[in-house]
């Protein structure tokens, strides 16, 4: 059952070949096994998963099945789901249990997929090397001695180690892309509103989008499948026509353009990345595609503009965390003050409060026009960059990372050195575009992936030219271990 | 030296909507701690605001009833501070862009108070000391219900215009609809700021706020008090320092309020989890299609199809119910004049005394419909009338025919019984007949008084006065 695609599980469960509790014991068992070097799940609870999993049988045997009834999907710990604890990776919410299921969740019980359970995060998806986290830091699956990436660090790790077929996952920054090509994965960001943020714990709630990490392209447009819906409890949720992301993944692709953004493929990219996305390049235009060089002028900006709206949305999206209604209260405390004060100190990590502090600086009276606001109006010329792109080609190829793994501990001093890891990924989350990460190779035995960057809501142009490349190569299918 | 007062008002209106206004959970009052909190009004992780479109058009709605502009495209903002009751630790209000503006209403003699803004916003929950053991409680059945703050310019120069805007306001919220107007309950709250400067100087002074005033009489003694304070102040050579003030009801004082609590940044910022509202010309059209009759253009009715003096109108139209209570007794044929008199006179005096409000009159309508009528067919006087209506008032089953019948209160018009009386009269008060040939037209009341007493009040007045003009100019 291992390193199957959902879609031979699916026949599997369709076929009898195997049921779905069966399945669900088969990953429990792995998680056993792997997880305690891993540490990729943060909750597990079996008799829950188990009671998806009965359920997800009957309806099988009713023959009331769809593509993912009965497969277990691991969930990020951002998710609420209704008497799971959901903890956002911070001690923060350890003690809380949610009583509702987000819109994703929802989606995901009504599909018949069992929650196989909550996977380790950066502290409140802050963070690009899953260090962060109140649980501990992921290791990453290739080489236990590397960070998997981040925030969904745990949901790569999960999938990358075969402890799960697939995990949701969520990208403020880079959050899915991330951690996908440094786990030599395929991870998908959706466009800003496809993916429902009602129940998903906001970072920064301009820029977060919910998104499946997966083994393969056809694996993301399955999961895609069930998550993209409108949302009415989600004033930002885009009402959409969700086309079949499977049907188009083997439309032809002969004759179409990507474009090459010039200020990409600059002296600053790593010679060996750079190597690895000629190649991508080679293998595309063996299949018909043409390439087009492209600028996106303001692309050097998105790093400084996303550290000064991100963290302006963080500061206030967690001022609920103040000890009065849910989660951490700190101990002892004289008054109200020293009561937000302990609690705020001690329930949020340093990732955090450094965020924390940066946002309520950017917006304080006398520095919201030069940081904030200035901010918006570069948002928007970026967001620009990529409408004339678009005029010029179908999809952006781009790299996903400036490298590959790093060593544990070897950025944890060195939070800019940190933020540099999405400086590829971060402009689309500021033009609010949809974007995926497929594996490309491995250098030095690390996995390394490339990047696609498709139109608002064209996931389905995104999936098919993925899907195509990955009918060429292998590199989706090396799972840790392999010879590479 | 004199000085000019200078006064502004901000208020608190909060919106009639049965759920609040980014949430489905109930607005109702009154109900059990928390009752009303959903997972929204918690500040749950991952839950989010949705906007309540009957909020939005309730604040149309009295936008176009000021006269005011009503934005295409407004914007929700963050107001970022900690408090317990605050659950988010942010309150979503609009900021630069509000869904109203420069509006206007007027008071007194056409005195125009211009309307700066009235914007959406979302009410905040509440502490509660002293039920549990050292301890604050928090109850978050408020929070999260729709406010509408309405602020004017610094166009009030005394206690008395301020009063008249707020009372003029108040009226014209509950008469379109948007708010219950109930100040006890928290649905009409007012921050009145008050600066003073020397008088015709351009340059205002410096102001201060005085927060939460929640009735009239409140906000008359704290502009007063705060007037005359500031006013030492300056005179003694101090400087005004801009801060918010409470006001103490049981001392009649306001005081300022430590500058911890009021050192606020409030890092105001457009809330990225609701789009920016957009509002149609055909919106606006629709809402002011539901706006009806506004008091101003009502009053203009009374006085000029009714003939009704300006008083009795400004009245009538001085709240919806009782102005409907009025219509609905002239659609009964009443005549306007006596009817006008009857609610601000009897009526009123009665529910001021008894401190109701109209519609919480124990008058049985058709009774008082009836008695309005028996004074019109002169069947009995309005003295009469008015022994009924006590008994009316302490007893709605009370029927005035039969209380007519009887009390003997049947008025006297027919004129062969009232002319001996007349005559009567005549005769035995020579000296007052004296004196009113020789001018004095006070001896008439008196003769007519006279007549009156000796009918034992029975005998029409208006009859009364008749006859006895006629007989005297025979004298």
């Amino acid at each position: 059952m291992k390193n199957l695609s959902l879609k031979e599980l699916n026949l599997g469960l369709a076929s009898k070949k195997f049921s779905s509790v069966e399945l669900t014991k088969f990953f429990l068992n792995e998680i056993k096994t792997f997880n305690p070097k891993i540490n990729a799940f943060i909750t597990v609870d079996e008799e829950k998963s188990l009671q998806q999993a009965r359920d997800a049988d009957k309806r099988i045997s009713q023959d009331n099945m769809n593509e993912l009834t009965g497969i277990p999907i691991a969930q990020k710990d951002i998710f609420c789901a209704q008497g799971w604890k959901t903890t956002c990776g911070s001690k923060m919410l350890d003690n809380f249990y949610s009583p509702y299921d987000s819109k994703v969740i929802e989606l995901f019980n009504q599909s018949g997929a069992v929650n196989l359970g909550k996977t380790n995060m950066d502290e409140f998806a802050m963070g690009s090397s899953n260090e962060t986290s109140y649980y501990g830091e992921v290791r990453n699956p290739w080489n236990l001695d590397y960070v998997p990436g981040g925030s969904s660090g745990g949901s790569a790790a999960a999938v990358a180690s075969g402890m799960a077929p697939a995990a949701t996952a969520t990208d403020t920054g880079g959050s899915i892309r991330q951690p996908a090509s440094l786990c030599g994965l395929t991870g998908l960001k959706p466009t800003y509103g496809l993916v429902s943020r009602f129940g998903m714990i906001a970072f920064a709630s301009s820029l977060d989008q919910a998104g499946p990490i997966a083994k393969s392209a056809e694996d993301c447009a399955l999961m895609l499948k069930v998550m993209a819906a409108h949302d009415t409890r989600d004033s930002t949720s885009i009402k959409q026509n969700i086309p079949d992301y499977l049907k188009s993944l083997d439309n032809p692709i002969k004759g179409k353009t990507i474009g090459l953004p010039k200020e990409f493929f600059n002296d600053d990219l790593n010679q060996e990345v750079k190597i690895v996305l000629e190649q991508v390049i080679d293998s595309y235009q063996k299949m018909g595609v043409n390439f087009k060089e492209i600028s996106l002028a303001n692309s050097h900006l998105s790093i400084p503009v996303y550290y000064v709206i991100a963290p302006a949305e963080a500061s206030s999206n967690l001022s609920r965390y103040d000890g009065v209604k849910f989660g951490f209260r700190a101990k002892e405390f004289k008054d109200l003050e020293e009561m937000y004060l302990k609690t705020r100190e001690q329930g949020f990590g340093e990732e955090v409060k450094r965020r924390i502090l940066v946002g309520t600086y950017v917006l304080s009276a006398g520095y919201y026009d030069a940081y904030y606001l200035k901010a918006q109006k570069i948002r928007r010329l970026i967001a620009d960059d990529f409408k004339n792109a678009f005029k010029e080609c179908d999809l952006i190829l781009a790299p996903s990372c400036p490298s590959t793994a790093f060593k544990i501990g070897d950025k944890t001093e060195d939070p800019v050195s940190m933020y540099m890891q999405d400086m590829y990924t971060i402009s689309t989350n500021l033009a609010g575009l949809p974007a995926i990460s497929s594996p490309a190779g491995f250098i030095n035995k690390m996995p390394v992936g490339f990047q696609l960057i498709g139109n608002y809501f064209d996931e389905a142009t995104i999936l098919n030219f993925t899907h195509q490349y990955q009918q060429i190569t292998d590199w989706h299918q090396k799972t840790p271990g392999a010879d590479v | 030296m004199s000085w000019d007062i200078v006064i502004g008002i901000e208020t608190h209106v909060q919106l009639t909507t049965q759920t609040k206004i980014f949430s489905g959970a109930s607005t109702s009052f009154g109900m059990p701690a928390n009752e009303n909190a959903c997972l929204v009004s918690l500040a749950y992780p991952g839950t989010l605001p949705v906007l309540n479109k009957e909020a939005v058009k309730k604040a149309i709605k009295f936008g176009l009833a000021v006269n005011a502009d009503i934005a295409e495209h407004s914007i929700f903002a963050r107001k970022n501070y900690f408090y317990p009751d605050l659950p988010k630790g942010y309150q979503i209000s609009q900021f630069e862009l509000p869904v109203v503006s420069n509006g206007f209403l007027t008071i007194g003699d056409n005195k125009k108070i211009r309307i700066l803004r009235a914007h959406l916003e979302e009410d905040a929950g509440k502490s509660v000391h002293g039920i549990l053991n050292n301890q604050t409680g928090i109850d978050l059945n408020r929070a999260g219900t729709p406010l509408l703050e309405i602020v004017t310019e610094p166009d009030m120069n005394s206690a008395q215009e301020a009063i008249a805007y707020a009372k003029k306001l108040h009226n014209l919220v509950q008469w379109i609809g948007v708010c219950d107007g109930n100040m006890q309950e928290g649905s009409f709250r007012c921050d009145v700021n008050v600066s003073v400067k020397p008088s015709g100087s351009e340059k205002l002074g410096t102001r201060r706020e005085i927060k939460n005033l929640n009735s009239f009489r409140n906000m008359e003694q704290a502009i007063n008090f705060e007037v005359n304070w500031q006013i030492e102040q300056l005179e003694d050579g101090n400087e005004i320092v801009q801060s918010t003030v409470l006001f103490n009801p049981d001392t009649g004082e306001t005081r300022a309020m430590r500058s911890k609590e009021e050192a606020n940044d409030y890092r105001y910022f457009p809330d990225p989890d609701l789009l920016p509202l957009k509002i149609t010309q055909e919106d606006i059209d629709d809402i002011r299609s539901t706006l009806g009759e506004l008091p101003e253009v009502s009053i203009k009715r009374l006085v000029e199809d009714f003939k009704l003096n300006d008083a009795d109108a400004s009245i009538i139209t001085s709240n919806k119910q009782t102005y409907e209570f009025f219509q609905s007794l002239i659609s009964e044929g009443l005549d306007p004049k006596i009817t006008a008199n009857w609610i601000v006179v009897n009526l009123f005096a009665k529910l001021n005394d008894n401190e109701l409000s109209i519609n919480e009159s124990p008058i049985n309508k058709d009774q008082f419909v009836l008695l309005i009528r028996r004074i019109m067919d002169k069947t009995i006087s309005n003295n009469a009338a008015k022994k009924i209506f006590d008994l009316l008032w302490d007893d709605p089953k009370v029927e005035v025919d039969q209380s007519i019948e009887s009390l003997g209160l049947k008025q006297v018009s027919d004129s062969s019984a009232i002319l001996p009386l007349v005559q009567e009269v005549i005769a035995h008060n020579q000296a007052m007949v004296e004196q009113f040939k020789s001018g004095k037209d006070k001896a008439f009341n008196a003769l007519v008084g006279q007549v009156m007493k000796l009918s034992k009040g029975k005998a029409n007045p208006g009859q009364v006065s008749e006859l006895l003009k006629d007989e005297l100019n025979k004298v």
